[in-house]
């Protein structure tokens, strides 16, 4: 396939205008010793055809959630994307535009973000969003990063029971010694609060936790908030978007900055990307928040208007002081978030959420029925639960593959201690008929 | 009367019972949620819309049309790489195949989508000339940053950690950015006249505390640094290591290649040069290329080919992890189809067009934009505003905003900041020859009209769905949510 419109005419015009008489010519400030002699080593080019029948059979190769039961979770979930999303983002005019950069005539983006930050707003009770990072893991880092700056301290307390892929990004971001972590260990599968309170000084910047946590539990965000006021910390919350029609938002419990991954909201599974970083915090705090965000604002004639505003901290401007190096966002999933929010609107995340809180619970109740599992926490979840298998995990999954289900997750893979638990992840897809149907399987082994 | 296409909010729009899509009916047993959330539950519901398919329907296509983006018409936003987005990439990701498939699913069950990145990794290694590619990071600046950790693992490792990285005056603010988040020192270079690097600036600045040079080249002003292999040769006497800002690669593809130039690592911007939209902001995708040396300390996983199986691994020293997950794969789909769509010697063609464009542009412009640099540019270059200013008191401000009553969306503005009221222009090879005669007619008409009428230009746009907008109202004002008690207030 070729995407160049010039014909070779043209070329010939265009270089005879230029004054070259060869293309060649003008790469001549190349130095020889750096050209490349020889054709690029790649695959031969394919037509449309070919190329479609090529990512099909690629496609084809995996066992995609159309073919299969899956109860895989873990921070990016298969929940239902209704078909307005998808016929939105896919309007050129959203997906082939760039930032902003000239509000006269990008204001379908800075409305739609705009719009996207005032739901954010709403679902976490925070006043003030950001239009996205890349997704929870550098939103989390970036939280932390924040709450140095603001506190001007330089040490976080984070708990073990937050994602080990975010807990490991964090660390890869400061290993630099700009930040000390101290890390938490979790305890029955959420916080451990007497060992927060052990770990705050007066060098702490923030308390970072996660509600629901990676084993699905649901956090003391109270306690755990009144212990990082009570240090001068702010309290960073990770929170699940989808899950907001049903669980109190952590504004309610104090947070200061709240994140979350919110593919959840719209966006397709897609092997893990791209996802969606949500970004919240107290509009006193602004100056110190990373990434875009939009303000409204009027034009000459007085007309309703959007911007990208407080721009002054990002690094266009800022260079070495920004709050972030952050440039491009995650717009275009923010804008999935948008449309599905408003599709469903409150009424629906409730009904989605509490469908998934009441299926979890039925799988839950059903898998210890069947006496290969037990349980091993006694905190509270909502859609994904952790249960210890009474034997082999990997023989059992490759068992239930066999049989059509993705058999959750094995935690064993995180961390040697959580060796034998399996997290499953269940949303508003699973009818009751799958559920049983597995719990059949499983009763069977 | 028409409705303004904006500025109604979607929290206006439908009705108290409106609805759209409903959640199913609950076909297990009910439960308490405050009980079983353990007194969480949640007490006043989130103020989202209420709305109906249609008004959802309506309200974005509204908002859409009072967008630009690349299909609507000539964007030429240097050093963003504007390039025309090919329909069968979106067909591409939507594949259930690569859009229903979970990160944490056995590697067996999702080998064509491990496949894929396999191919896409080997793909950049050969056009950067850099052996060993991680398709983690999920934009530009956050390839900055896993380069830039990696170098700083790479000196660690061999007991020698350093403080500064050097960064040219003519460099994105991500480089700068990135270098202190990654806890270096700063040091800017002056470019020289000619617009490359200040050579005997930048080897008074290289001593043995000096980490690694952070270069775009082609640089920001579009220009080949003709200087780059001594450049390279005095980092590497140092002890330092040569990191290239790939946001200029559509200039060199099959011409040049940075690991030959003697660059260490570089960024690629899938959404720059390998065509996959820039979602209105993002998503993009920043995978970085690093030499062998640099490899063991790269964050992971990366994607291995073990015979007929693709396995997925960490390197030995990684850093760790720089995100979740395994890379912006959606954007991965689209940017490995249109590199099988053209193949190598598409990809060199590009190139080739991408800067005959450049210079045709250049050409047809010079007698009326100073261009900042005189000299063959690369994939763009640099006009100042400057002296219209001086003689009319136009700025360039004033010229990109007329440029929209044009149905053009305006250059790159004030960037790079060494050049007076720059105008950074960036064709690419996807625009027709007519597309660039206009533009270049337009912006002559500009000119004309600048010294004819300035208050003309000082007032645009006028034809644009809403005008010049009150950046400082924006600020002082921070409305930055809509909230139901301003309703009601």
């Amino acid at each position: 396939m070729r995407f160049i419109p010039v014909t070779c005419e043209e070329q010939a015009e265009m270089l005879a205008r230029v004054g070259a008489r060869s293309v060649d010519e003008l790469f001549s400030d190349i130095p020889e010793d750096a050209r490349l002699a020889r054709p690029l080593t790649l695959p031969e080019p394919m037509s449309e055809i070919a190329l479609a029948a090529h990512l099909e059979s690629l496609a084809g190769r995996d066992l995609d959630g159309s073919r299969v039961v899956s109860f895989l979770g873990a921070g990016i979930y298969d929940h239902y994307v209704p078909a307005i999303v998808d016929a939105v983002v896919s309007k050129p005019a959203f997906f082939t535009a760039y930032t902003p950069y000239q509000p006269e005539v990008s204001q379908g983006t800075l409305q739609a973000v705009y719009e996207f930050q005032s739901m954010i707003c709403q679902l976490t009770g925070m006043e003030v969003s950001n239009a996205s990072m890349y997704d929870g893991a550098t939103a989390f880092t970036e939280a932390a990063l924040m709450a140095a700056r603001v506190t001007k301290r330089d040490k976080v307390v984070v708990s073990g029971a937050v994602h080990p892929e975010w807990r490991e990004t964090l660390a890869t971001y400061v290993e630099s010694g700009t930040l000390e972590v101290v890390e938490v260990p979790a305890a029955g599968g959420v916080t451990d609060v007497s060992a927060v309170g052990e770990a705050l000084d007066e060098r702490t910047a923030a308390v970072l936790v996660s509600s629901p946590t990676f084993y699905g539990t649901l956090e003391d965000l109270a306690s755990l908030g009144a212990l990082a006021h009570d240090a001068g910390a702010l309290f960073v919350v990770a929170t699940d978007p989808l899950l907001l029609g049903v669980l109190e938002p952590p504004a309610a419990y104090g947070a200061d900055i709240v994140v979350g991954e919110g593919q959840a909201l719209g966006n397709a599974v897609s092997f893990g990307g791209p996802g969606l970083g949500l970004f919240a915090c107290r509009k006193a705090h602004i100056r110190q928040m990373p990434g875009r965000v939009v303000g409204k604002t009027t034009d000459v004639d007085g007309r309703t208007g959007f911007v990208l505003t407080f721009s002054t901290r990002e690094q266009h401007i800022r260079r070495e002081k920004a709050t972030s190096n952050i440039c491009s966002n995650h717009a275009l999933n923010a804008l999935a978030a948008g449309v599905y929010l408003a599709a469903v609107g409150a009424e629906g995340l409730a009904g989605i959420g509490e469908a998934c809180v009441a299926k979890a619970h039925y799988l839950e109740a059903a898998l210890v029925g069947t006496g290969h599992f037990e349980r091993v926490f006694d905190a509270p979840f909502a859609r994904e639960f952790a249960l210890r298998y009474r034997g082999d995990v990997a023989a059992m999954q490759r068992h239930m593959l066999e049989r059509g289900f993705l058999a959750g997750v094995d935690l064993g893979r995180f961390a040697a201690d959580d060796a034998g638990f399996v997290l499953f992840a269940v949303t508003e897809r699973h009818t009751r008929e799958v559920l049983d149907r597995f719990v059949e399987e499983v009763s069977a082994l | 009367m028409h409705e303004p296409l904006t500025g109604t909010l979607i929290f206006e729009r439908g009705a108290a019972e409106s609805r759209c899509v409903e959640a199913p009916p609950l076909d297990v047993p009910a439960v308490s949620l405050d009980a079983v959330l353990g007194g969480r539950a949640r007490s006043v519901p989130p103020a989202l819309p209420h709305v109906t398919e249609v008004d959802i329907a309506r309200h974005y296509e509204h908002l859409a049309s009072a967008n630009f983006g690349v299909d609507s018409g000539f964007y030429p936003l240097g050093s963003c790489t504007m390039k025309y987005n090919p329909k069968i990439d979106e067909q591409a990701c939507r594949l259930p195949g690569f859009a229903r498939i979970h990160p944490y699913q056995p590697e067996e069950t999702v080998q064509g989508a491990l496949e894929l990145m396999w191919g896409l990794q080997e793909a950049l290694a050969e056009v950067a000339g850099l052996p060993v590619v991680t398709l983690q990071p999920a934009a530009g600046a956050h390839g900055e940053l896993t380069a830039l950790l990696t170098i700083r693992a790479y000196h660690t490792a061999n007991g020698d950690p350093r403080a500064k990285v050097l960064v040219p005056d003519s460099a994105h603010g991500t480089n700068p950015a990135t270098v202190a988040m990654c806890g270096y020192q700063v040091v800017q270079i002056p470019s020289d006249e000619r617009g490359g690097v200040d050579l005997e600036a930048l080897r008074a600045a290289l001593d043995t505390d000096v980490a690694a040079l952070m270069l775009t080249n082609p640089n920001t002003v579009g220009l080949f640094d003709e200087n780059i292999l001594a450049i390279t040769e005095a980092v590497h006497a140092v002890g330092a290591l040569a990191y290239c800002d790939g946001a200029n690669l559509n200039a060199i593809m099959g011409k040049s290649r940075p690991g030959d130039m003697g660059f260490d690592a570089m960024h690629i911007n899938l959404h720059k040069t390998f065509a996959t939209p820039h979602g209105g902001g993002g998503p993009g995708a920043g995978p970085v290329a690093v030499t062998e040396p640099l490899a063991p300390y790269l964050p992971g996983p990366l994607v291995a080919r073990d015979g007929e199986m693709f396995t997925l691994s960490t390197p030995e020293h990684s850093i760790g992890r720089v995100r979740s997950f395994l890379g912006n794969f959606g954007v991965l789909v689209r940017a490995y189809t249109y590199i099988r769509a053209v193949g190598g010697e598409g990809l060199r063609e590009i190139s080739e067009q991408a800067v005959l464009s450049a210079n045709y542009l250049k050409a047809l412009l010079e007698d009326a934009w100073p261009v900042a640099y005189d000299r063959t540019c690369m994939h763009e270059f640099v006009m100042s505003g400057g002296p219209l200013r001086k003689v009319t008191g136009v700025r360039t401000l004033d010229v990109a905003k007329r440029l929209l009553d044009y149905g053009i969306h305006p250059p790159t503005v004030y960037f790079p900041l060494i050049v007076e009221e720059a105008l950074m222009v960036e064709p690419t090879e996807t625009e027709g020859k007519a597309t660039l005669d206009r533009f270049a007619a337009v912006l002559r008409l500009i000119a004309e009209e600048a010294q004819a009428d300035p208050d003309l230009l000082h007032g645009a746009p006028y034809t644009t769905p809403v005008r010049r907008l009150d950046e400082a109202a924006a600020v002082k004002n921070a409305d930055l949510a809509w909230r139901p008690e301003d309703v009601e207030a």
